[in-house]
């Protein structure tokens, strides 16, 4: 026993004697690692990893170690909220990145808010992530365009680069995401002078969309438009088909996944959508990203993937500006960070916490992503 | 008009998959009076059973359902052997608590990485799509397969509890199991035959299910067994011909409420023609006091 306690005392010595232990800073992600948008959460895991090891081994920021602890929410409001709570409440994060659709960010930003932890959604578009009741969430920001942006951008496209008149909107009522993009389309193509023929949702778990695929069929569009996530973007797609849809699809960042051609095949042949990057894009930024992605994991990064490293190294960059690992420190960093360089471009905050980009229009041809155009805001 | 009969085709299609489902349902419930929550997730894994089938053994079209029906047969049987059996004389409550066990089990079992795992998977179709149109509406080749494999299912249904032995014992079974025991009948096999075809009908619905809607997931039996147990209610549990009536009931309301209505009213005009019904005919459209359970 007496031994036991020398050993003990001794090692409390030598302990002593080290250098002091380095500082560390934990930071949290919130990502759907399974589940129905699996793809989105690996992109956003990877790029999160790279970016904290890059940092790590720079030195860290501002002096700490960070220690990244990762949550998978598998895109169901409940359990993202549950993941926030464990990373406030037990791991006792300062800061979080995450979470990665509207849907389950939404809930998440209700935790951040209450905990009082600045968290940063590299990808959730929804307007309702940073505001709700046009209450401003303070401690919640985001690096990426939102919907109403998202939603014009491809109604004029479709009304002027594809001189379309008809339109058809589809979406899921149950989710925020493609509930409001699918208002802000319709919206958008209305007043550039275009008719909605058709405008019809659908829930969460269904599958079948014959009779609805049925009734757009009837009102003759020229573009469906889609804005949901690819498991399901993809399952229209080929139904879409089948009936004997021709017209284009077209749809939002919900599409960017190497799964949706596996889903839909050769139905999402020659469909468009907005995305918020384009891996051919020449940048010196882009290329390099793009090669460090490669090496690292083998496959081209998606458009969430790069938004996760930019949103982590904002989310970096603030802590680095606060010097501190003050939650309420890294609040006031993050909100007024201005031209920050990022591989999708230099963005600032507004006033609502949100990022202002461009964001850039991708076609399916032969299976793969190809760059058809840039907008800005 | 063509508009109505193209949407009454779609909801043929939705409606035969319910009536597949819902036959497993109304039979156990027929003869053990067991409401079994896990005939969904049966369902969900004749179309995984389906998915490796063609994906990783290539097998031909007739060898993908046979695997289908017996693993699906293999497992209900064993699942009412472990689960079922041992409360067979327990409160009813008991049962059904653990046949909610049971489902919520095989949902988050299959969903561990080392067995199906947790994501979405695209469902291959060994043939292409192809739609033959008439004057007034289009059939697909995958709506003509669910049809005639639905029809042969029922028929095969039908002569199986009509004309044979088995069937003859079932609906002893149904009747009055102990007295059935008392005159030879094997109750604990024809229980589990029972179980088994039920299984085995759910196992060629998750099949059909995968080739309409091209994507598999460990929960997606949830939302069709649902319905399909609605459906049977519907029709009047406990009998064979009510199943299907409910089912195709279903599928039309469904199909029509979107069509003509909206969407988002369809699941509520679905349930809501269930209270209607069950308010007016409290055993469902054919099930009587006296029907026949099997």
């Amino acid at each position: 026993m007496k031994k036991a306690a020398i050993v003990a005392a001794l090692a409390l010595v030598l302990w002593g004697c080290k250098a002091p232990p380095a500082r560390e800073i934990k930071i949290g992600l919130i990502t759907p690692l399974t589940g129905d948008v699996k793809t989105y959460g690996e992109s956003v895991r990877n790029a999160f990893e790279i970016a904290v090891d890059e940092a790590n081994k720079a030195g860290g920021v501002a002096g700490m170690k960070i220690v990244p602890i990762v949550v998978d929410d598998r895109n169901d409001p409940t359990e993202a909220s549950n993941a926030a709570n464990l990373l406030i409440n037990q791991y006792k994060v300062r800061a979080i990145v995450g979470s990665v659709t509207s849907k389950a960010a939404i809930p998440v930003s209700d935790m951040a808010q209450s905990g009082k932890i600045p968290t940063l959604t590299p990808t959730a578009t929804n307007p309702k992530v940073t505001v709700a009741d046009a209450k401003r969430k303070d401690f919640m920001f985001r690096s990426c365009f939102i919907d109403p942006f998202q939603g014009k951008v491809m109604a004029k496209f479709a009304r002027e680069s594809l001189i379309k008149d008809k339109a058809a909107v589809l979406y899921d009522a149950s989710n925020d995401y493609s509930k409001g993009i699918a208002e802000y389309f319709a919206d958008a193509f209305r007043l550039m002078g275009g008719t909605v023929v058709a405008y019809e949702s659908y829930g969460k778990d269904d599958v079948d969309f014959s009779a609805l695929l049925t009734k757009v069929k009837a009102s003759g569009p020229e573009v469906l438009f889609l804005p949901d996530y690819y498991n399901k973007v993809g399952l229209i797609a080929r139904q879409a088909r089948e009936k004997g849809i021709n017209a284009t699809l077209i749809g939002p960042d919900g599409w960017d996944s190497p799964d949706l051609v596996k889903v839909a095949g050769d139905a999402i042949e020659g469909g468009y959508f907005s995305n918020h990057y384009s891996a051919d894009d020449t940048r010196p930024e882009v290329v390099a990203w793009v090669k460090k992605y490669r090496d690292k994991f083998g496959q081209t990064p998606d458009a969430l993937g790069t938004l996760a490293y930019d949103g982590t190294n904002l989310m970096l960059e603030a802590i680095r500006r606060a010097n501190s690992d003050d939650p309420l420190k890294i609040r006031e960093a993050l909100a007024s960070i201005k031209g920050f360089k990022g591989v999708t471009g230099e963005s600032a905050m507004d006033a609502n916490g949100n990022a202002v980009k461009s964001a850039v229009i991708l076609q399916i041809t032969g299976g793969r992503q190809k760059f058809v155009k840039e907008v800005s805001p | 008009m063509d508009y109505f009969l193209q949407q009454v085709v779609n909801g043929l299609q939705l409606g035969f998959v319910y009536a597949l489902i819902a036959l497993g349902y109304t039979m156990v419930y027929g003869i053990v009076r067991l409401i079994n929550f896990a005939h969904g997730d049966v369902f969900m894994v004749g179309a995984f059973i389906g998915l490796y089938a063609i994906e990783g053994a290539r097998l031909p079209l007739a060898a993908v359902f046979l695997l289908a029906i017996c693993g699906c047969a293999l497992l209900a049987v064993a699942m009412e052997r472990i689960a079922y059996r041992p409360l067979r004389n327990a409160p009813r409550i008991a049962s059904l608590i653990t046949a909610i066990g049971v489902s919520l089990f095989l949902e988050y079992f299959t969903s561990l990485r080392q067995v199906f795992g947790p994501n979405f998977y695209p469902f291959p179709r060994p043939f292409a799509i192809s739609a033959w149109e008439f004057r007034n509406f289009a059939i697909t080749n995958i709506q003509a397969i669910i049809f005639t494999v639905t029809l042969c299912c029922l028929v095969l249904l039908q002569f199986v509890v009509r004309k044979t032995r088995l069937g003859r014992a079932m609906r002893a079974v149904s009747h009055d199991h102990v007295t059935a025991g008392l005159m030879g009948v094997n109750v604990d096999l024809t229980i589990s035959v029972t179980f088994g075809l039920g299984a085995a009908l759910a196992g060629v619905g998750g099949v059909l299910y995968g080739f309409a809607y091209p994507q598999v997931n460990t929960f997606m039996g949830v939302m069709p067994g649902l319905k399909a147990f609605t459906a049977a209610v519907l029709g009047g549990i406990g009998s064979i011909p009510g199943a299907v009536l409910g089912g195709l009931i279903m599928g039309q309301s469904e199909t029509l409420t979107s069509a003509y209505l909206s969407s988002t009213y369809r699941d509520g005009i679905a349930f809501l023609i269930l209270i209607l019904v069950l308010l007016l005919r409290p055993t469902g459209i054919l099930g009587t006091q006296r029907t026949e359970k099997v």
